[in-house]
């Protein structure tokens, strides 16, 4: 599928957010297609932007917590102009590719220029081979507000620019009060006991779990099954407990994607695959884990005390799909307090 | 104009008079009125609708008087578009109150704290002027601990306390509702933030008179903190007339087959987490209980007809409610993580749903079998498990389209996913002709339709038209101009109307305000709309509760100007922390009509132009 292109406006530009400020900085780049400018006075240029086939691999593994593809599209005023492509096609080399999405819309005269929309739009999908769970669309979108990050801005055009984009793990700036959900639903896909936590006001929803004497549940997930569960991690004291654990708590979920009818009787439970292997990388599956930096780690780097006290959310993830580079262990994050 | 205070549904009518302005303080009627009026308060006595009561209070003064004398309650919309001491001076007779504060938004993180809405000024003058009051329904209001110490003592009558989406309080003011109200009927906390500091949770439970209670319906689902489950046991057990019982996640299964036990005549149970103590404690607690001895204890509740909470909910548990599932007409799944799988056993069972509140891990094909059999449903919820613009969505348009086939009957939606296309939100205003509520949120910011590419307009343009009984409007996705421009063309009954990241130009907004002439609630963000269209609107503003926009287009200049066009509109410019205060941009409006003028309390991070 191909994207439109509006003839004649000069060269495509590199749009630099700059926060707190209204104005957009336009960058010329070179390089065909990419991207977006904008000026105040002058129509304003839409195009599709999309990194080169070669960056992909690159950002793969981080499919979940970034975008891997940028484009940007802008909410665009003309009357003479009839057509905006406002989904960017990302094509991957090596990907299943998506399908692209186009659509013509009618804009119309704007007044006050310059409302900008800033789509980084990511999409993954593996469409025939892996199971539905593992399709991942990610959409990144940043509304051109103060509140827009310079980090949302990188992307667009060459490879360089891609290849900066995703690599911030703090890349997409959640959107105060989006989706419209109270607090305490939100921590539903976190923290296990919905506890109620005041409003601070502020776009984070700080969250209370309980120390000390109550169990220290943290979420855990695992590829493949769409449902989390809960572990205590009280509850255990070392990580080969914990990984046992885990393994007996994903075996039954497993069992039942694997074959629907079986599920429920607990009765064969050596017909049953045990998952084994989670720390050591020899399983099928790997244990990882989130901490309080927002880091995904390794299982069984750190002390198990210090594990305990910064985990806050596990995954148990296919190690074939690990790759080193998107640990924080391999760099070697610093663990003195 | 005749000034309806809160009009729409339902409002305080504190507006003038047809004479002038208080209408209380003249003089004595000559004899033969005071007959008349005497005759009319027991004819108006029967009049219980606000609109209805408005309405007759606008006739003449003699009828504005009578009708003040009758009035038992008074619903206030906006807690600030009137005084406490004016709707006490008016009102003198009032048992019951509904007080509402905050703007929704407010519960999304948009306002900042201390923002306003406190109980204390409302609270203080009813002690005052209402000792007889029975019933408070308090809705995004501010209440302290010393606040419901206040209420406690001062209503020796007092039945019924409904808290919702309230924050401010702790286990203190409960206990002292608990402890001082001895006719309480109802004590609800609904979506409450109810905090404590750390080890002051005060054993609020056990506060309860000694005696046989007249509790009907006691929630506590959103408190945070235990309660003393022995406590509530006994309090249960000599409640007779409970009916409506809602724990929160810390009572486990085993606790509430013990609280069942003791009412079965429940007919609304909220069951706290589901799960089995024996999870999180396997050496402290023995074996749990099994499932069958679980379904035995519904089995005995037969009068069961709403179930809510399954807040940490044991999937293996779930079969544990078939034998009520068939009297069901309200169903709360919300929190609970359940799969398609673990929903169809228990959803082909509920013939009779009317509510259905369900997290998205259902997918697709949960809500297929919701639609196969709950041929009644009238209200729909999806909420998501994972709340973020750019999380996997579980349901789609095919769960959309499913759902308006099989549930004809629909009358409120809301339905929370990442994509959706027009054809489905056609096929369900198609479908559903019954609805008055249409609530879509594409969580994906700016999403067109998945399948064309196109803007999301068609589809919420075909809703407008289609369904004729439509009162409150969410849109969500990529939206143009003409989107609204169907909504004003077509929207004649919708009385709130929520955009967010919408629109193209100030001619979206013009659309609204022009077309939609029933419109009250009108909450906006992130949508680019300016001064311009903002002026549009000054013919129509003095009918609305309130108008919200945040991170919208305009400028102080704009909001100053309807400040000044309109006298008896409190226009608030609510700024961030570090913001700057002399910014020209407006990032937060809401403005809303007043009797009160600009309000006394505040913050410093509100200006009133």
């Amino acid at each position: 599928m191909e994207e439109d292109f509006r003839k004649g406006e000069g060269r495509p530009q590199l749009l630099d957010l700059i926060p707190n400020e209204r104005d957009w900085m336009v960058k010329d780049v070179g390089g065909g297609g990419k991207c977006f400018g904008v000026s105040e006075e002058k129509k304003l240029e839409l195009r599709l932007g999309l990194p080169g086939g070669e960056d992909w691999p690159a950002v793969k593994e981080k499919r979940e917590e970034h975008s891997i593809q940028s484009a940007l599209s802008l909410g665009h005023y003309s009357k003479v102009s009839k057509t905006i492509c406002t989904n960017p096609s990302p094509v991957g080399a090596k990907r299943g590719f998506l399908d692209t999405v186009e659509s013509k819309t009618e804009v119309f005269q704007q007044q006050q220029p310059g409302f900008l929309q800033l789509q980084a739009k990511g999409k993954e999908l593996s469409q025939k081979t892996n199971g539905r769970a593992e399709q991942q669309s990610l959409e990144k979108k940043a509304c051109g507000s103060p509140a827009a990050h310079g980090s949302a801005a990188a992307p667009c055009g060459d490879g360089a620019g891609a290849n900066n984009s995703s690599q911030t793990r703090t890349a997409p700036t959640p959107v105060v009060g989006w989706p419209p959900i109270r607090s305490f639903r939100r921590n539903l896909a976190s923290i296990s006991k919905p506890s109620l936590e005041s409003q601070n006001g502020g776009p984070e929803t700080a969250v209370k779990f309980e120390n000390g004497r109550k169990g220290l549940f943290v979420k855990i997930n695992m590829d493949g099954i769409p449902i989390g569960r809960k572990v205590d991690l009280k509850a255990y004291d070392s990580y080969e407990k914990l990984s046992l654990a885990v393994g007996e708590l994903f075996q039954g979920l497993l069992a039942a994607q694997r074959d629907p009818l079986t599920a429920g009787t607990q009765k064969n439970a050596e017909q049953k695959q045990a998952i084994t292997g989670l720390l050591d990388g020899s399983g099928e599956y790997t244990l990882v884990y989130e901490d309080d930096e927002g880091d995904r780690m390794l299982v069984g780097d750190v002390p198990w005390d210090m594990f305990v006290s910064t985990a806050k959310r596990l995954r148990v993830l296919k190690s074939s799909e690990l790759s080193a580079s998107s640990l924080g262990a391999v760099s070697r994050k610093r663990t003195a307090t | 104009m005749a000034e309806d205070e809160d009009g729409g549904r339902g409002g305080a009518g504190c507006g003038d008079g047809a004479g002038d302005g208080d209408g209380g303080a003249d003089a004595p009627p000559p004899f033969s009125d005071r007959v008349l009026e005497n005759v009319l308060e027991n004819v108006l006595q029967f009049l219980s609708s606000p609109r209805d009561r408005n309405a007759a209070s606008l006739v003449c003064r003699s009828w504005y008087r009578a009708e003040a004398q009758t009035r038992r309650e008074l619903f206030i919309g906006n807690c600030y578009a009137v005084s406490p001491r004016r709707a006490t001076e008016r009102f003198r007779r009032i048992r019951a109150v509904v007080l509402k504060g905050k703007p929704r938004f407010a519960d999304f993180n948009l306002v900042p704290n201390n923002w306003g809405a406190h109980f204390h000024p409302w609270v203080s003058a009813m002690a005052a002027a209402y000792p007889w009051l029975e019933k408070l329904c308090l809705k995004r209001i501010s209440v302290a601990d010393s606040d419901l110490f206040l209420l406690a003592h001062s209503f020796p009558n007092f039945k019924e306390l409904s808290l919702i989406c309230c924050e401010g309080f702790g286990t203190a003011g409960l206990a002292a509702i608990a402890e001082k109200c001895r006719h309480l009927r109802v004590l609800d906390l609904i979506e409450d933030y109810v905090e404590d500091e750390e080890d002051e949770t005060m054993d609020w439970i056990s506060r309860f008179p000694e005696t046989t209670t007249s509790l009907e319906s006691l929630g506590f689902d959103c408190v945070g903190s235990a309660v003393n489950f022995e406590a509530l046991e006994a309090l249960v057990a000599r409640s007779p007339a409970l009916w409506r019982l809602r724990v929160n996640h810390h009572v486990s299964v085993e606790q509430l087959r013990r609280l069942m036990a003791r009412a079965p005549q429940l007919t609304h149970l909220g069951t706290g987490s589901f799960g089995s103590a024996a999870a999180a404690a396997p050496l402290l607690q023995g074996g749990g209980s099994s499932v069958v001895d679980l379904a035995w204890t519904f089995a005995a509740s037969k009068s069961l007809v709403c179930l809510s909470g399954f807040r940490d909910v044991e999937p293996h548990y779930l079969p544990a409610i078939y034998p009520v599932c068939d009297n069901l007409t309200s169903l709360n799944f919300s929190f609970a993580e359940i799969a398609a799988e673990e929903l169809k056993p228990v959803i082909r069972r509920c013939h009779n749903l009317q509510n259905f509140l369900v997290l998205d891990t259902v997918g697709d094909e949960g809500l297929q079998a919701v639609a196969a059999t709950c041929k009644d449903l009238r209200e729909l919820k999806v909420f998501p498990l994972d709340a973020r613009e750019d999380s996997e969505g579980s349901v789609s348009d095919v769960g959309l389209i499913a759902i308006s086939e099989g549930c004809r009957k629909l009358r409120s939606i809301l339905y929370f996913c990442q994509q959706m296309t027009n054809s489905a939100v056609i096929t369900m205003s198609q479908n559903c002709q019954d609805l008055m509520v249409f609530r879509l949120c594409i969580m994906g910011l700016h999403r067109p339709d998945h399948r064309t590419g196109e803007p999301m307009d068609e589809g919420f343009g075909a809703i407008v038209r289609n369904c004729k009984k439509l009162r409150r409007l969410a849109v969500s996705g990529l939206l143009t101009d003409k989107a609204f421009a169907y909504i004003g063309e077509y929207g004649k009954l919708v009385r709130t109307l929520s955009v967010a990241f919408a629109g193209n130009s100030d001619l979206g907004l013009r659309y609204v305000l022009e077309g939609c002439n029933k419109l009250q609630k009108l909450e906006i963000r992130d949508s680019p709309f300016g001064d311009s269209a903002l002026l549009s609107g000054l013919h129509h503003y003095y009918n609305m509760r309130f108008v919200w926009m945040s991170s919208c287009k305009l400028s102080s200049r704009g909001c100053k100007e309807v400040a000044q066009m309109l006298p008896r509109l409190v226009v608030e410019v609510i700024r961030d922390r570090d913001e700057d205060h002399d910014n020209e941009a407006v990032s937060k409006l809401y403005m809303y009509r007043s009797l009160a003028g600009s309000r006394n309390d505040a913050p410093s991070f509100v200006e009133i132009l």
